[in-house]
C-alpha cells in the first residue's frame, strides 16, 4: 500500500489498490472536552486487508479517537467515511451496523454468561419469542474455524483464559459482520505466547480481507505485526509511514516528542527504551543513568541488606505451598529480578516480605532485623518500600486526592501530623513538590485532584513518589510498568536505576523479560513456587529464562 | 380436614405474597435495580385494589388496579434510581414510607368511619384430582414463577436483563439501551408487587387495615436473597417461609402445648438460622445497585 491515502476522491474507474475508497477514514477529526482538545484535527485511513498500528503515549488522543470511530463519541468537526461514504455514528448500534468492530482493552464481556449468549447479546438469534441458541452456537462454531479462533460456545466466559476471552470479544465483532476490527491495546493482558498467539490469527485476519485497527504503545510490536503506522501525540497526528520505513528510534521520537536514546541489549534480540540525562536531570537526582546503565557491576560487597532463607507460604486450600522454601539474598546496590510465568508464587513473595501475607515457614532479614509476620506499619518504619503489583487496588486510594495518598505511609509522622492533626500545609507543599520532582500530570486539578482522575501512567508515578520519597533500606517492586506507556516506563526504570546507584536493595518482580534483562543485576526463576535458578545477568538469556520459566532443567541452582 | 392437608394450604396462601414479592425483587435486581420497596409497593397495591373494589364491585377490575397501583411506584422508583441516580436504598426507602403514610392517611380520611367491605374475596380452587385448595392469585404466583424463569433464561429480553444487571458498559457496547432495558424490568417488578397486594386485598381478606402487609415485603426480600436472584430458587424460598408461618398458624390452632411465644417466634427464628447460613454463599448480580 503506498502512502498516498486511498479516499472516495478517486473514483476514476482504474482498478488499481489506490482507487479503492479505504475501508474506514477519519478527516480532519476534532474532538474537545472541556480545558482540553483531545484530538485536533486527526486524520487516517485504513485500507482493506491492512493493519494500521496506531501509536501514542497515554493521553495522546488515541481511545478519544476510537470511540469516536465506534460511536460512543461524535466528533466536533471532521467527518468520517466508511468505504468512502460520509457517515454519523451516534451510537455504538449505528457503528456496529456499518461493520465497525471493537475489542476493547478490559474486555466487555459477562463472567457469568456463557460464549453462546455473550456473543448473541443485542444480537440475539431468536425462535418464536426464545432464544435460538442452536443456531448462534453453530454461526460461532463456523466463525470461530474460518477465523482461527478456537473457543467452546457452551462454556461460561468467566470460566476461560485470557486468551480465551479476547478470542470471544473478536468473534463477537465478526458475528456482527465486522469489517473494520478496531484492537485496543490487547497484548496489554496477554502472555508473550499468546501474543504470538493473537498476532497469527490477525494475519489470518488481514489475509482474509479484514481492516485491522491496532493500538498500543508497544514498538516492537508494532514493527511485527502492522502495514501502516500513524503516531499521535498531544491529540495530534505526528507522523505517519509504512512499517518497513521506519525505525523503532524513530517511532519511539515521534511518540514522545523528544530525542530517546536505544539501547541494545546485547543478551537478547531486543531493544528497549531508556533514556539519558533527560529525565534524571528533570528529577533534580545527582546520579544520571550512566552510559551502559546496564552493563553488570559486581556488588558491593557489604553484608546483604536482605536475606531470605527457606521462605515458605501456604495459601488456604491449596495442596502445594504457593512459596516453597524459597532463599535468596539482596545486596545494597543491587536490582534482584524474579522471572516466572504469573501465579507461580510473586504474589505470594511479594506479600510476605511487605507484611501483607503470613509466611507459614522459613525467615526473612532485612539486616538483623526478622521481617516475616511483622505488621505492614512495623516494615514501612523499618524502611521497606512497596510498589504493588495492582496498583489501583492495592497502591492507590483511587477517591482520595494526590495529596492524600502521597502520605498513605507517613501521615502519621512529622511533619505531616501535629498530635492528632494533619498538617494540611505541609501536605499540600510537600505533593505539590512530589508532583514536579516526579513529573506526575495532574493537569489544572494539581494535588487535590483525585487519583483516580489520573492516566495509568501517572497514578504510578505517585505510587513510586510516595515510596521512594522517604527513607528506606529496600524496595519490593512487583510489576512496576505493566501496562504503562513507554514515557512512563522509561520514568520508572530510570527512577529504580537512580535508586540501585544511591545503594537501594530491591526486589523486582516482572513478566516482561526485557524488562528484567535491562535493569536486574540477577535474575531468579520462580517455578511452581520454587526458586528453580538463580542466573547473573551475564548468563541470563531470553531462552534460557524461558525454558526455566516453562519447568525446564536448570543449568545453575541457587 | 387432616392435619397435614391444613398445614400444605395454609403454607400455600402464606407463600403467596412472599413469591409474588420475591419474583419483583428478582426482576428489578437481576437488571441491576436494588429493589427493598416490595413492601410499599404491595400495601398501596393492596388499597387501591380495595379502593376500586369498593368502589366499582368488580374484583377483576380490582386486581388490574392493583397492579397499576405497583407498576405506578415501580415507575417512581425506576425513575428516582435510573433517571435520576438517586441511591437505590434510599428511593425505595421512600416509596415504603410514602406507601404507608398515604395508605394509612387515605383510609382514615375514605373508609375509617363506615369501614366498608369489598364484594367477597377472590375464590379458591381445588387442584384436579385432589382436595388441596388454592387460590387464584395464589396458582398465578406458582405459573408466574415458571414464566419468569424461562423468560429470564431463555428469551432476548431476558438476556438483556441479565447483562445490565451484571455489566451494563458491556450492554452498552453492543447496543443495548441499559436505561430502557432498567426501566422494563423494574415496572414488570411493579407488576408482581401489584398481585402481591391483591394477594391482601381482595384476595384474602375483603377489608384494608392500615400496614397490613405487615412486613411480608421484607421476607419476599429475604426469598429472593435466599432463592440467589432466582425465580424457582425464590419460590422454593418463599415456601419455606410460608411453611414456618403456616406452621405457627397451625400449631396454635391444634392447640399443641408449647408455649405461643416459642410458637410465635418460630418464623423469624427460621429466617434468622436461614439468612444467617446461606446468605454468604449467595452473590447478587455484579450490578446490582449501581447507576448507570
Amino acid at each position: 500500500m503506498a502512502d498516498q491515502v486511498p479516499s472516495a476522491a478517486n473514483t476514476t474507474g482504474v482498478t488499481s489498490a489506490l482507487t479503492r475508497p479505504a475501508a474506514i477514514e477519519a478527516r480532519a477529526v476534532t474532538k474537545r472536552f472541556p480545558g482540553i482538545v483531545a484530538n485536533d484535527q486527526v486524520s487516517f485511513a485504513v485500507a482493506p486487508g491492512e493493519v494500521h498500528a496506531l501509536l501514542g503515549e497515554n493521553g495522546a488522543g488515541k481511545s478519544t479517537l476510537m470511540n469516536i470511530l465506534y460511536g460512543l463519541y461524535t466528533p466536533d468537526e471532521g467527518e468520517i467515511l466508511v468505504n468512502g461514504v460520509p457517515t454519523i455514528f451516534r451510537n455504538p448500534r449505528e457503528a456496529i451496523a456499518q461493520g465497525i468492530g471493537m475489542v476493547h482493552q478490559h474486555f466487555m464481556l459477562i463472567p457469568p454468561l456463557t460464549v453462546t449468549e455473550n456473543i448473541m447479546l443485542g444480537n440475539e438469534s431468536r425462535r418464536g419469542v426464545f432464544l435460538d441458541r442452536g443456531a448462534a452456537a453453530a454461526r460461532i462454531t463456523a466463525l470461530s474455524e474460518r477465523y482461527g479462533l478456537a473457543v467452546n460456545p457452551e462454556v461460561l466466559v468467566g470460566d476461560l483464559s485470557v486468551g480465551a476471552q479476547q478470542r470471544v470479544e473478536i468473534l463477537k465483532a465478526f458475528y456482527r459482520d465486522a469489517n473494520v476490527l478496531i484492537l485496543d491495546e490487547p497484548t496489554a493482558v496477554l502472555t508473550p505466547q499468546e501474543a504470538d498467539d493473537l498476532f497469527a490469527i490477525m494475519r489470518g485476519l488481514r489475509e482474509e480481507g479484514k481492516s485491522l485497527i491496532f493500538i498500543t504503545h508497544k514498538l516492537r510490536e508494532v514493527l511485527a505485526i502492522a502495514d501502516r503506522i500513524t503516531v499521535l501525540r498531544g491529540g495530534k497526528v505526528v507522523g505517519q509511514a509504512n512499517a518497513d520505513d521506519v525505525t523503532e528510534a524513530e517511532l519511539a521520537r515521534m511518540m514522545v516528542g523528544r530525542d530517546v536514546h536505544l539501547y541494545e541489549d546485547d543478551h537478547a534480540n531486543t531493544t528497549i527504551v531508556t533514556e539519558e540525562g533527560a529525565v534524571a536531570a528533570a528529577l533534580g537526582l545527582s546520579a544520571v543513568a550512566p552510559e551502559h546503565p546496564l552493563e553488570f557491576q559486581e556488588p558491593p560487597t557489604s553484608a546483604s541488606v536482605l536475606r531470605v532463607e527457606s521462605l515458605t507460604v501456604q495459601v488456604p486450600g491449596a495442596t502445594q505451598p504457593a512459596l516453597n522454601d524459597i532463599s535468596f539474598t539482596i545486596a545494597a546496590g543491587e536490582i534482584f529480578g524474579i522471572a516466572g510465568v504469573e501465579g507461580n508464587g510473586q504474589s505470594e513473595l511479594a506479600g510476605a516480605l511487605t507484611g501483607l501475607r503470613q509466611a507459614d515457614g522459613g525467615h526473612a532479614y532485612l539486616y538483623d532485623l526478622e521481617i516475616t509476620n511483622r505488621s505492614p506499619r512495623a516494615l514501612i518504619a523499618a524502611g521497606v518500600a512497596h510498589i504493588p503489583e495492582d496498583r489501583q487496588k492495592d497502591g492507590l486510594v483511587l477517591l482520595y486526592p494526590i495529596s492524600d495518598n502521597l502520605i498513605l505511609s507517613t501521615y502519621r509522622q512529622p511533619p505531616f501530623a501535629h498530635g492528632i492533626a494533619l498538617r494540611f500545609g505541609v501536605i499540600r507543599d510537600f505533593a505539590q513538590q512530589l508532583i514536579t520532582r516526579f513529573d506526575i500530570r495532574a493537569g489544572r486539578g494539581g494535588v487535590s485532584l483525585p487519583a483516580a482522575a489520573l492516566s495509568g501512567g501517572n497514578q504510578q508515578k505517585v505510587i513510586v513518589a510516595r515510596e521512594l520519597s522517604r527513607p528506606i533500606r529496600f524496595l519490593v517492586a512487583a510489576q512496576p510498568t505493566r501496562g504503562l506507556d513507554v514515557g512512563s516506563i522509561e520514568f520508572i526504570h530510570a527512577q529504580l536505576l537512580a535508586q540501585r546507584e544511591q545503594g537501594l536493595a530491591i526486589l523486582l518482580l516482572s513478566a516482561e523479560l526485557d524488562e528484567l534483562l535491562a535493569l536486574a543485576d540477577r535474575i531468579g526463576v520462580l517455578y511452581r513456587g520454587k526458586l528453580v535458578a538463580v542466573l547473573p545477568r551475564a548468563e541470563a538469556t531470553r531462552e534460557r529464562l524461558g525454558l526455566l520459566m516453562a519447568g525446564g532443567q536448570a543449568s545453575h541452582t541457587p | 380436614m387432616s392435619l397435614l392437608l391444613s398445614l400444605l394450604i395454609t403454607t400455600l396462601t402464606f407463600a403467596t405474597p412472599i413469591t409474588l414479592g420475591a419474583l419483583s425483587g428478582v426482576a428489578c435486581e437481576r437488571a441491576g435495580v436494588v429493589n427493598i420497596a416490595i413492601e410499599g409497593m404491595m400495601l398501596t397495591a393492596a388499597f387501591a385494589a380495595f379502593w376500586a373494589a369498593v368502589t366499582t364491585g368488580n374484583l377483576l377490575i380490582a386486581v388490574i388496579v392493583a397492579m397499576l397501583a405497583g407498576v405506578l411506584l415501580a415507575a417512581l422508583h425506576a425513575a428516582l434510581a435510573i433517571t435520576f441516580k438517586v441511591d437505590q436504598i434510599i428511593s425505595s426507602t421512600v416509596i415504603n414510607i410514602l406507601g404507608f403514610g398515604l395508605t394509612s392517611y387515605l383510609y382514615g380520611q375514605w373508609y375509617a368511619r363506615n369501614a366498608p367491605s369489598t364484594p367477597g374475596t377472590l375464590p379458591s380452587i381445588a387442584l384436579p384430582g385432589t382436595t388441596i385448595t388454592i387460590r387464584v392469585l395464589g396458582l398465578l404466583a406458582i405459573v408466574l414463577v415458571i414464566v419468569l424463569h424461562f423468560v429470564l433464561k431463555d428469551t432476548p429480553w431476558g438476556l438483556r436483563v441479565r447483562a445490565v444487571g451484571e455489566h451494563p458498559h458491556a450492554a452498552e457496547t453492543v447496543g443495548i439501551d441499559v436505561r430502557r432495558v432498567r426501566y422494563s424490568a423494574v415496572l414488570l417488578g411493579g407488576v408482581f408487587a401489584g398481585l402481591g397486594g391483591a394477594h391482601f386485598v381482595p384476595g384474602y381478606v375483603p377489608s384494608f387495615s392500615p400496614g397490613m402487609t405487615a412486613g411480608y415485603g421484607f421476607i419476599a426480600l429475604a426469598a429472593m436473597i435466599f432463592g440467589k436472584w432466582r425465580p424457582l430458587g425464590a419460590w422454593a424460598a418463599a415456601l419455606f417461609f410460608g411453611f414456618t408461618l403456616a406452621l405457627q398458624i397451625t400449631l396454635q390452632t391444634y392447640h399443641v402445648p408449647v408455649d405461643t411465644r416459642i410458637i410465635g417466634a418460630l418464623p423469624y427464628l427460621a429466617t434468622l438460622i436461614v439468612l444467617a447460613g446461606f446468605v454468604g454463599r449467595s452473590t447478587p448480580p455484579a450490578a446490582d445497585g449501581v447507576p448507570y
